[in-house]
């Protein structure tokens, strides 16, 4: 077994990165997959809460980098997919400093064998913490949000993880709202699609249900019952190669309606 | 430009639309922008490359990007002192 390692990234925060690597993460291990989630915020850890596994922390990374234990003493399984997902927790009380782009790819290489999964929960930022995450990856899945920050960022970090060689790059376009994009107030897929110009793997829409799932610590795609539950699974399978049509949310059919409406005059 | 896209799509007031044209227009901008390590790479192989074929006044040479509403250029001004006949040394 030699994993695929992929990073989870965006550049600006707070658009759904760790969200995002909990879901796809919980979402490939349901699809039978052995699946480790890596939190690569250090001094700022958050996967472990959005996971409901921060009860459950003995080591962390850092331990393991520095030799106070093995790495199966700091994976932490998931008991509700027992086997399948783990998680690697980052070290609370330390900085972005306490580890080496070396060191990041030496662990993704410890991993490999073990899993067929490594995803990489990257902070926010260009800095060393970015450099970090990418370092041992050999993919990337950009998260934005249809909004000029996390466009305009998703842009230069697209461009940063080109020239590291990580390949396939491809985008997440989170918290879509079909109803604002249909009033032409908010960017489209499209439109998103041509400043940005990478293959896209989802569009996740707008959902209570995130914060809902991140309140009780139970990703959406244990359930699948939610859109944005929906979305993760599809962009889960996507990554297993599967061809899954994306969700139509047809804000684009009923604004090009809309417009003709408008023209015509009814 | 305005005309057009109110005769074609009647929503060039958008907040969609300006949003876009502000985007492709910056990220023009940061794709384009160089840090001056590599332009000082860039400067240097190019001194490198010229000199085989012609003898450059290195000391007033100019180089650098120049940008306009969605162009960029290579723009550079190198003094030419001699042009080197016969075939370049390799």
């Amino acid at each position: 077994m030699s994993a695929r390692v992929i990073v989870i990234t965006s550049g600006k925060g707070g658009v759904g990165k760790t969200t995002s690597t909990a879901n796809i993460s919980v979402a490939l291990a349901k699809r039978g997959k052995k699946v480790v989630a890596v939190d690569g915020d250090i001094g700022l850890r958050n996967l472990d809460m959005v996971m409901g596994l921060e009860n459950r922390i003995v080591y962390n990374y850092i331990d393991v980098i520095e030799n106070n234990c093995k790495l199966p003493q700091a994976l932490v399984q998931d008991k509700r997919l027992k086997g399948y997902l783990s998680l690697l927790p980052a070290a609370q009380t330390r900085t972005k400093d306490a580890v080496t782009p070396e060191q990041m790819i030496e662990l993704c290489d410890k991993l490999r064998p073990e899993f067929d999964f490594v995803i990489l929960d990257c902070p926010a930022g260009i800095e060393g913490g970015f450099r970090n995450a990418a370092a041992g990856a050999d993919e990337a899945l950009v998260i934005t949000t249809p909004e000029i920050p996390a466009v305009r960022d998703a842009d230069r970090i697209i461009g940063m993880l080109e020239s590291m060689g990580k390949s396939p790059i491809r985008l997440i376009i989170n918290r879509f709202r079909p109803i604002m994009v249909q009033n032409n107030d908010m960017l489209s897929q499209d439109d998103v699609l041509d400043i940005l110009s990478v293959d896209l793997i989802g569009v996740v829409p707008e959902d209570d249900g995130v914060i809902r799932a991140s309140n009780s610590g139970e990703p959406l795609t244990f359930e699948q019952s939610t859109p944005a539950g929906e979305a993760y699974a599809n962009i889960a399978a996507r990554i297993l190669g599967e061809n899954v049509p994306m969700l139509q949310f047809d804000a684009n059919s009923q604004s090009f309606l809309s417009g003709f409406k408008k023209m015509f005059g009814f | 430009m305005s005309f057009f896209s109110n005769l074609l799509g009647g929503k060039s007031n958008s907040s969609a639309k300006v949003a876009k044209d502000r985007l492709t227009l910056v990220i023009s901008h940061d794709r384009t922008d160089i840090s001056p390590q590599l332009l000082e790479n860039l400067r240097k192989e190019m001194i490198a490359v010229l000199t085989k074929y012609m003898e450059i006044d290195e000391s007033n040479i100019d180089i650098g990007l120049d940008s306009n509403d969605r162009e960029t250029s290579l723009v550079a001004n190198i003094p030419v002192v001699r042009i080197k006949r016969g075939q370049p040394n390799r």
